[in-house]
């Protein structure tokens, strides 16, 4: 077997000299390909140079030259950075670009984002219906040109608040006079809200009606609507379920129920101002979030982090990601019907892991603990021995404990073993990251695949197993849970003293003009920030690629076929969190 | 055999349940209390707890370490004759850094000449907007807002503080937190004692004159 090729040689441009050049931007890297020839690219890059795993999928607005530009984040599942390529598009309504659904078909949701909140129409794709905002909603919000209800102005901080401020209620503003648009030709009285055919319609054009290999006819065609309150989807999500008999033959997730448009909000705001938001993602794991948009800003500001900062860091990120992964073994056995005990005995480990981010950082889920250079504060000396109290003698512990609980009990053993969740092959193919991901046999981890921080200094095993069904999805936590305890011992043993920061606190950051995309492996998997910065103090572009949100594509994949009692369970595998899914 | 697992899982449950009551027996034993204490809620949050994890709010509460934060609040020095010397000097680094934009700060002028006088002549902060992330007090250069302790904010209005709902002692900050109000008043004595010696020292320009 032939090593692939390292990045550095990954020569687009030698390989198609008449539409791919360098992107030739200052501080832009990747290249840039003529969008009539995206897909004879793409597909070289997924076959001759081996790039399996589209990573990011997003848009981004340059209102002054009147383009619209599709930026494509892709990668190796056998490790190594990525490479990123972009299309430029003049800026129409719509704007044209052909869909990558059929090289990637993780492209499918992103593509829909792409379209929801940009208006980037994708040629091609099979099903591009708005994905977070609902079917009438007038305009593509991420556009530069659109504006919010109660819109002040384009940046904060805001002009109103100081020197000048008084307080006034947004909503005293009169709502529909400058700052709802309505569109042209629209009146009210003969406003007929758009229905949901289009969902049901593509509901019934993707129906397996094929099961074990055989046509079956649909004896009675039965249409579920699960959730958005359900109270086993993990928040509002909803799920439209097509069923024959007890099999689901289609399905499609519903989203953004929970939507405030994080991307926008986070335009508006300065570089700092991100921070807390990016604890409102995936509100179980602040610390990673902060973690990831941290080290993405800090590419592009070209800055070290202190010693002592990126210990405290990984710390943290560890921690994190075992009480996340306890809520998830917990959340699991409540959603298989075995309400509260399990998952009580999974919330006290989380509670005790949580008086430490509240120790440390001022709040147990908000933590905002993560600045450029650094970190807010120093871990206090009680809390560091409450850290070390637990990763030295109580986690290890409860961990067996909980195994010893639960693995070898019959019930969940039945529920569990042989319910096929994802071979390795879907999962590339849907752009899968994470546990699902390791759990069908690719050894992917970012932290050791492309290593951020200082992850590569540590001695730890990537967790992997083989079987790709719920059991062993479930397993593989308990594994990570040990791998991440033994990153945690060495940590604590090699943590350096020092400053904590290596900048100086400086209330507004100098971010100089640029892209960066960087990425950081969540419990759920790949979460990817991508920042375009034009020197100013708020970003111009800020995407989140969020594990969750990305994992769903293959939610289809995965439960056609399978018995509606077990979706839950299914879904129930990407650990999904709302606050991430929707944004 | 069928059945073990489930045994097996049954037997953890068990012992969380003797746990408890074995905790509580050698605690009666002892003669201290485990329940409605703080040493008891201390006991039920650290590595040791075993069995019943719950704290029984609002009879007990969690105890919040020093570095928890809730919501913002202003901070005045007293003087000696009870007065108040607010240490705000409305520069606004607190609302510019504010993510949600939930501070208003009217600054005061002077009435005849209208420059800026460093004392807020209007301050608001909407605590229903207010996403507790400790930004403002992280940043203010003069340590004049830092973030309270008290969650409890439930109320039948809404929560538009203005200055004097804002306004609380030094000795209450103090209390909180311990550490923090050390430090910084260390620091602050530090810089005055540096800014005294530099003025009470000759300056080298004078000198070669």
């Amino acid at each position: 077997m032939t090593a692939p090729a390292p990045v550095s040689t990954v020569d687009l441009v030698a390989r198609f000299p008449e539409f791919v050049s360098a992107d030739s931007r200052p501080a832009y890297s990747g290249f840039v390909v003529k969008k009539e020839n995206l897909v004879e690219v793409a597909t070289a890059l997924r076959d001759e140079f081996g790039f399996d795993l589209l990573s990011s999928l997003t848009g981004a607005d340059y209102l002054a030259e009147n383009k619209m530009e599709v930026v494509y984040h892709v990668h190796r599942t056998t490790g190594g950075p990525g490479v990123v390529f972009k299309t430029q598009a003049e800026r129409t309504d719509p704007v044209e670009v052909p869909s990558l659904v059929g090289v990637w078909a993780g492209a499918d949701f992103q593509e829909r984002e792409a379209w929801d909140l940009l208006g980037i129409k994708f040629v091609g794709h099979p099903d591009l219906r708005r994905i977070l905002m609902w079917e009438g909603f007038e305009g593509h919000p991420l556009r530069k040109d659109w504006q919010e209800a109660f819109y002040e102005e384009d940046t904060k901080p805001f002009k109103s608040r100081w020197p000048e401020g008084s307080h006034v209620y947004a909503e005293f503003k009169n709502p529909f006079r400058d700052n709802v648009k309505l569109p042209e030709g629209f009146s009210l009285e003969k406003y007929q809200p758009e229905t949901e055919d289009q969902l049901y319609f593509s509901l019934e054009r993707d129906s397996s009606k094929k099961i074990d290999g055989e046509t079956q006819e649909l004896g009675e065609r039965m249409v579920i609507n699960m959730g958005p309150h359900h109270p086993s989807t993990h928040g509002v999500l909803r799920v439209a379920v097509e069923l024959n008999g007890e099999t689901i033959t289609s399905l499609k997730p519903v989203l953004g129920y929970l939507h405030r448009n994080h991307e926008k909000i986070g335009e508006r705001n300065t570089f700092l101002q991100i921070m807390p938001y990016t604890d409102r993602l995936d509100y179980f794991n602040s610390m990673i979030n902060n973690f990831g948009y941290a080290i993405t800003v800090e590419k592009l500001m070209k800055i070290p982090v202190a010693e002592r900062a990126e210990y405290i860091r990984v710390i943290m990120a560890e921690l994190s990601r075992i009480q996340n992964h306890f809520i998830f073994i917990g959340m699991l056995i409540n959603d298989l019907g075995a309400m509260y005990t399990p998952s009580l005995y999974a919330f006290e480990e989380r509670e005790l892991v949580l008086d430490i981010f509240e120790a440390v950082a001022g709040a147990r889920m908000m933590c905002n603990y993560f600045r450029f250079g650094g970190v807010v504060r120093d871990i206090p000396d009680d809390a560091m021995r409450k850290i070390k109290d637990l990763v030295f003698d109580r986690l290890p512990a409860k961990t067996d404990e909980m195994e010893r609980f639960l693995n070898e009990n019959e019930v969940l053993v039945a529920r569990l073993k042989n319910v096929h969740v994802l071979n390795a092959d879907e999962a590339i193919r849907n752009s899968v990251t994470g546990p699902c991901l390791r759990a069908a046999g690719v050894p992917y981890d970012i932290r050791r695949a492309d290593p951020y921080s200082i992850y590569d200094r540590f001695d730890f095993d990537v967790a992997v197993r083989y079987n790709g069904d719920m059991y062993d999805n479930y397993l593989i936590r308990f594994d990570e849970i040990r791998q991440s305890l033994r990153i945690l011992e060495q940590a604590l043993k090699q943590i350096p003293e020092g400053p904590i920061n290596s900048q100086k606190p400086q209330y507004q950051v100098r971010v100089p003009a640029g892209e960066a995309y960087g990425r950081v492996e969540s419990p759920k998997g790949e979460l990817g920030f991508y920042v375009v910065s034009n020197g100013k103090p708020n970003p111009y572009r800020y995407h989140v690629r969020a594990p969750s949100f990305v994992n769903l594509t293959a939610l289809e994949t995965m439960c056609k076929g399978e018995k509606i009692a077990d979706f839950v369970a299914l879904l129930a595998m990407f650990d999904i969190v709302m606050g991430e899914v929707d944004r | 055999m069928y059945g073990k697992g489930i045994i097996k899982g049954l037997g953890v449950t068990l012992k969380r349940f003797t746990d408890t009551y074995l905790d509580d027996i050698s605690w009666w034993m002892q003669g201290k209390k485990r329940y409605y204490t703080k040493e008891g809620v201390e006991h039920r949050s650290s590595k040791d707890a075993r069995g019943i994890f719950t704290v029984q709010y609002p009879e007990e509460q969690l105890i919040a370490p020093e570095e928890f934060r809730y919501e913002p609040f202003l901070l005045y020095d007293e003087g000696p004759e009870g007065e108040r010397n607010i240490r705000c000097t409305s520069c606004g680094i607190c609302a510019k850094v504010c993510p949600p934009q939930c501070i208003w700060i009217m600054r005061t002028s002077d009435p005849e000449t209208g420059k800026p006088i460093p004392e807020p002549k209007e301050f608001y902060i909407d605590m229903d907007l207010c996403m507790n992330c400790g930004l403002c007090a992280e940043y203010c250069p003069f340590d004049a807002i830092k973030m309270d302790h008290d969650f409890e904010l439930a109320s039948y209005h809404r929560n538009v503080y203005d200055l004097e709902m804002l306004l609380k002692p030094t000795s209450y900050y103090a209390e909180i937190r311990p550490t923090n109000y050390n430090r910084e008043e260390e620091e602050r004595k530090a810089k005055e004692a540096a800014k005294a010696a530099k003025a009470a020292a000759p300056r080298p320009s004078a000198a070669t004159n």
